[in-house]
């Protein structure tokens, strides 16, 4: 019998590029059990939200995660929404419907990159992430930001989409649609990547329940829940979609419902762009938010998102409260790991695409007594440091850049 | 019973608040439908573990959601959101009040999804939860300082700020 032994990996660790810790206990190469720490991202953003008024705390909360930041912002919103009684367009609600859509195709599309790099077929990597480049560039066109598109107001959107991006938009569907079909089919055939992931980091539908797995983690398990057909917010009560999942119940599984899903995000987008009704973007918001309390479900990429808003009366939230989907499928991943492998690990974590700034949800930068006193730095001190760093480590020097720095 | 939301016919019967005033007549005043899917209510903490599997057997609301916790004035509330497969959300609010020993039982018996969540209530609010399986703190680092919770709502950063002054006046003189 060999030895038991517990091997710390993270919080920095080259699994995944934000950290969490994870104790696992081995015997041999087998896993025994996993103790999943987290927190490292924790900045204290539900605190903050009481002391800002509603709109800072959109920008704040679209801040929550860098990929599903619109997941974020609209969830919050339809909280205070609903609170507010405020009835969105129907334009608004086409182009929300839109622009996470889009959210969604360029998330699935970062997984399977980074899905595939975890079990070395970079191939892959560098496929999807050069496609997902397109709708990157989409929605910089729409928005004006690859990230943090910050589409949303309260009461409505505040971009339109013209005729012109409409055209844009169609063709890039169209190009995607042909990539995720060639993905599909390597998912399907490619007898490498068939093999690595089937029976890997298996969570059984009691389990996925049991352990509170949302989104493609829980589909992937035979859960057929999500919020958009279940409780339709948004656009999403207009159009045909199918809510894609998978008996596998593995990481093959989960990858599979994935690229399913991007052939419906293509298909739904199409079907809003055809009949975006002409509507005003918004109706006016009051600034004072009536008393109230509400709860929002959005469908985000990695599985539902649920922010809880209560208002006093003033322009501040009383409290928000929300959870993330990686918080729900961080849960299972223990179950999943099992009697699974030590190789295994960094793929079946990866699997439920985490994303633990969402998770979170902050960090305090205080001085805890420990760090050196006059630790903090200004801008420019900061700029000084990494120019003499860059000289003596890597011979650039910087010094002739200029930066307009206050 | 109140029914909110302009502009929408509510259904004066709702089958779920039906079921749960013929179980539970007491709760008939603080049920509110928000809207058909959007059930809130209040269950005095005595009762609550045990209107809680109620929702889960009869109900079927027994997917765990989110577990909301709130610095009221006199008490601290939690909030238990639960779904079910249809789309409902059964929002049951209890209350206990405030007190240096303020505790409540863990649900993760029945619900281990609830785990990082109760541990949430703890680090953010300090309410002790009975039962809790031993794990690792979430979410604030290991070296936070004890007796600080910061999502009550007399708690300011500042404090944090006067502790580690203090420390470093400390440390300086020894």
């Amino acid at each position: 019998m060999p030895k038991k032994i517990v091997l710390p990996i993270g919080p920095q660790h080259p699994a995944l590029k934000e950290p969490a810790s994870f104790d696992v206990t081995l015997q041999g190469e087998k896993v025994e059990n996993i103790l999943v720490k987290l927190g490292y991202n924790h900045r204290g953003i539900e605190k903050a939200c009481e002391t800002k008024s509603y709109l800072h705390d959109l920008y704040l909360l679209e801040r929550v995660c860098g990929i599903c930041s619109h997941s974020h912002s609209t969830c919050f919103l339809q909280a205070v929404e609903e609170i507010a009684g405020l009835d969105v367009p129907m334009r608004a609600k086409y182009i929300r419907s839109i622009i996470g859509e889009m959210e969604r195709i360029h998330s699935h599309l970062l997984w399977l990159g980074v899905a595939a790099h975890e079990i070395g077929f970079d191939t892959l990597l560098m496929y999807s992430w050069r496609d997902r480049e397109v709708i990157m560039d989409l929605l910089a066109l729409l928005t004006g930001n690859r990230v943090n598109y910050a589409v949303n107001v309260l009461g409505g959107v505040r971009k339109d989409i013209s005729e012109e991006e409409k055209g844009q938009i169609l063709k890039a569907m169209d190009i995607l649609e042909e990539r995720t079909k060639y993905y599909i089919q390597i998912c399907q055939e490619e007898i490498t990547l068939i093999k690595r992931l089937s029976k890997v980091g298996y969570l059984s539908p009691e389990d996925a329940v049991r352990m509170g797995a949302v989104g493609p983690t829980g589909r992937a398990s035979k859960i057929t829940r999500d919020a958009r057909a279940e409780d339709p917010y948004a656009a999403y009560g207009e159009v045909d979609f199918k809510v894609v999942s998978d008996d596998h119940c593995d990481v093959y599984g989960r990858a599979l419902v994935r690229v399913g899903e991007l052939m419906e995000a293509y298909s739904i987008i199409r079907q809003l762009l055809a009949k975006l009704p002409s509507t005003p973007l918004k109706v006016n918001a009051p600034r004072l938010i009536p008393a109230g309390e509400a709860i929002s479900r959005y469908e985000a990429p990695r599985g539902e998102d649920v922010h809880y808003v209560k208002s006093n009366g003033t322009d501040k939230p009383e409290r928000v409260k929300l959870r993330a989907p990686t918080l729900a499928n961080v849960q299972a991943v223990s179950t999943m790991l099992e009697k699974g492998y030590l190789a295994d690990v960094t793929i079946v974590i990866a699997a439920i695409d985490p994303c633990f700034s969402c998770t979170d949800r902050m960090v305090l930068a205080l001085n805890d007594g420990k760090s050196k006193a006059g630790s903090e730095l200004t801008w420019k001190q900061l700029r000084q440091q990494s120019i003499e760093w860059y000289k003596k480590n890597r011979g650039v020097d910087f010094t002739k850049v200029k930066l307009d720095i206050k | 019973m109140l029914y909110e939301r302009k502009g929408i016919q509510m259904e004066n019967k709702h089958p779920v608040v039906e079921k749960i005033i013929s179980a539970y007549p007491a709760y008939a005043e603080s049920i509110k439908v928000q809207r058909p899917n959007r059930i809130w209510l209040k269950v005095p903490y005595g009762e609550f573990r045990k209107f809680l599997d109620f929702a889960a057997s009869d109900l079927k609301t027994d997917i765990f959601c989110m577990l909301t916790g709130l610095d009221d004035k006199e008490n601290y509330s939690f909030i238990y959101h639960m779904a079910d497969l249809n789309g409902l959300v059964l929002n049951i609010e209890t209350s206990i009040p405030k007190s240096d020993d303020a505790h409540i039982a863990t649900i993760t018996d029945a619900y281990p999804a609830a785990d990082l969540q109760e541990r949430e209530i703890y680090d953010l609010l300090g309410i002790k939860i009975d039962g809790l399986p031993d794990g690792k703190r979430y979410p604030l680092p290991d070296n936070w300082p004890d007796g600080e919770y910061p999502l009550r709502k007399d708690w300011t950063p500042e404090r944090l700020d006067k502790k580690a002054d203090g420390a470093q006046k400390e440390e300086s003189n020894a």
